[in-house]
């Protein structure tokens, strides 16, 4: 039988949802599920994790080198807890895909990047070309297999009925004193985070400047949405990057995606291909957009938008 | 050098330094403009005939590295590539855009990215570079895995998905692209960066420097005479291309919009 672990996110004492996304994941691969917290506070983190449906134990190293998620520090520890385990996982997010190569190569394993389906134990489907192909993946049994799971491809995992036990593990391991965390700054904002929400409104090169970007977020507000933009808009310093959908911005699977004023190039749609309904306003209607758009609406943003936003009540 | 004291055993500022290295990893791939098909037997991707580029994130991480050579802060950049015979016309570009020279690894196919750090740490050994940078993916493969797995086999700090990179006194302050916004780290070198696409804006490789190209050193390296035990663990066993969307339904204004979101249950 498999032995999970899947390696916590966290920011500010709270568990990161792409977390609980990986659970979902591990579930799929079957067998016991144990989540590592690694962090300098780690009770409320682990509180949080051993709630979650699924999780059959987690462990914790709480040390103060773990404050920030730092990938030189992080990785010996888990590759030392990963010894037992038949698969370690962590979440494709910047995190991950900054942390568990490194532990791969001290384990001397390679890694299987953002999987996006469960075929079996050592079997997976992930996409590659910018999500132009899928392939399926076989990886080697008589190794740990180590793999980032893409979290817009699964559901978090609800809550348990019984918390699961917490313990904290003793690691001999050195840590290096070579990378030293600075800074983090935030791109702060009280809306739902890009990557978990249930609606997404976003918006693209059109809107023109950084102040008419206020339309997008007025009607995010109106419908409860987080904002995303497009690689366009970021560019042109609309918004921060943290808010980029696509291949080298965030991949989100939301309920209700609105586009506006995003024309759909390539990268961006790779990054919204998963969601449920995807809604497009643009005043061009031969923009590739609309070849992905459930619904379509062919006009001026400026117009459009308020109208929409006036209509919702 | 040791990148953190002169040979008097005074401080040495990054531009003082006398013989810093930065090694660039080069992949060559499929252009990103190109609309990739799956092969109809499912395997492979259809390339032949197919315009091939440089990785666009490891011509940003070559762009950094030239211009932290021409702030003084390097002396010599060096572009690695891994693949076959026909891979010289490709690092010839590198060395066009304006890097000293290049290694080409002799690999009959593709290397998956455990393989290609473990060549990478054999090269860096040899060479001895304060800096490593390289793509922080291949639009390719969309691994994002070679660089943290060289950091890693060279024991050395890594920078991933840099936006802003200074470099001084033996050290280098990195501002990354992380989820939550820029983290800025400070690493000790030599260390390894990965390049996120608002690093830079690489430059163009104009005409006299394609001729100038012709005569810089291409050092050629068999890939077995290296001893790197592959890493290639993985094992592709079919491709398909992604579902498709159904098209969707055009409605004519606003009111038919919220009509259509209500019938979806959506609002």
């Amino acid at each position: 039988m498999s032995k999970i672990l899947i390696v916590a996110e966290h920011l500010d004492g709270k568990l990161n949802p792409a977390t609980a996304k990986c659970i979902t994941c591990a579930k799929q691969i079957g067998g016991e599920i144990a989540v590592l917290v690694l962090a300098d506070a780690v009770d409320a983190i682990a509180a949080e994790a051993a709630r979650l449906d699924g999780v059959s134990k987690v462990l914790t190293v709480a040390r103060a080198e773990n404050a920030h998620p730092l990938a030189a520090v992080y990785a010996p520890q888990v590759a030392a807890a990963a010894a037992g385990y038949s698969h370690v996982l962590a979440p494709s997010t910047t995190f991950g895909k900054d942390l568990l190569p490194r532990v791969a190569a001290l384990l001397g394993v390679a890694q299987v990047s953002d999987i996006m389906a469960v075929d079996g134990a050592y079997t997976f489907k992930r996409p590659i070309y910018a999500g132009n192909a899928i392939v399926s993946v076989e990886a080697p049994q008589d190794r740990v297999l180590l793999g980032t799971v893409r979290v817009a491809s699964y559901a978090a995992a609800g809550s348990a009925a019984a918390a699961a036990p917490v313990e904290a593990l003793a690691l001999d391991v050195a840590l290096p004193s070579h990378t030293r965390f600075v800074e983090l700054k935030q791109g702060k904002s009280d809306r739902p985070d890009l990557q978990s929400a249930a609606r997404v409104v976003s918006g693209g090169r059109a809107l023109g400047s950084a102040e008419n970007f206020a339309l997008i977020y007025k009607l995010a507000d109106k419908l409860g949405a987080a904002v995303g933009a497009s690689r366009a808009a970021v560019d042109a310093g609309y918004v921060p990057s943290d808010l980029q959908v696509g291949q080298t911005g965030k991949i989100i699977a939301p309920e209700l995606y609105i586009a506006v004023g995003i024309s759909g190039a390539i990268q961006h749609l790779t990054g919204i291909k998963d969601a449920g309904t995807i809604v497009a306003i643009n005043k061009d209607a031969e923009a590739p957009i609309f070849e992905v758009a459930d619904i379509g609406l062919v006009g001026d943003l400026f117009t459009l938008v308020p109208e929409l936003e006036r209509a919702l009540g | 050098m040791n990148g953190t004291t002169s040979r008097r055993g005074g401080t040495l500022t990054g531009e003082e330094s006398p013989d810093m290295k930065i090694l660039v990893g080069y992949k060559r791939v499929v252009d990103y403009n190109v609309r990739i098909t799956v092969k109809p037997d499912g395997s492979g991707v259809a390339t032949e005939g197919v315009k091939l580029s440089a990785n666009p994130f490891d011509d940003i991480a070559l762009e950094e590295a030239l211009r932290l050579r021409e702030k003084g802060v390097a002396t010599e950049v060096v572009v690695v590539g891994i693949g076959p015979a026909d891979l010289q016309a490709h690092l010839r570009n590198g060395l066009a855009m304006g890097a000293n020279r290049a290694i080409h690894v002799v690999a009959p196919d593709a290397v998956q990215p455990l393989t290609a750090a473990r060549v990478f740490l054999k090269l860096v050994e040899k060479e001895q570079p304060q800096l490593v940078i390289v793509g922080k993916q291949a639009i390719d493969d969309d691994c994002n895995q070679t660089g943290q797995m060289l950091a890693a086999l060279w024991n050395r700090p890594q920078a991933t998905f840099a936006s802003k990179v200074e470099v001084a006194d033996g050290k280098a302050r990195v501002t990354r692209e992380v989820d939550a916004g820029l983290e800025t780290l400070e690493v000790d070198l030599p260390a390894v960066i990965t390049t996120d696409l608002r690093l830079n804006e690489p430059r163009f490789i104009k005409l006299p420097d394609i001729m100038k190209a012709k005569s810089k050193p291409i050092e050629t390296v068999e890939f077995a005479s290296l001893g790197v035990e592959p890493g290639d663990h993985l094992r592709i066993t079919r491709y398909a291309p992604p579902p498709k969307r159904q098209k969707g339904v055009m409605v004519k204004d606003v009111a038919e919009l919220v009509a259509a979101l209500k019938a979806k249950g959506l609002l």
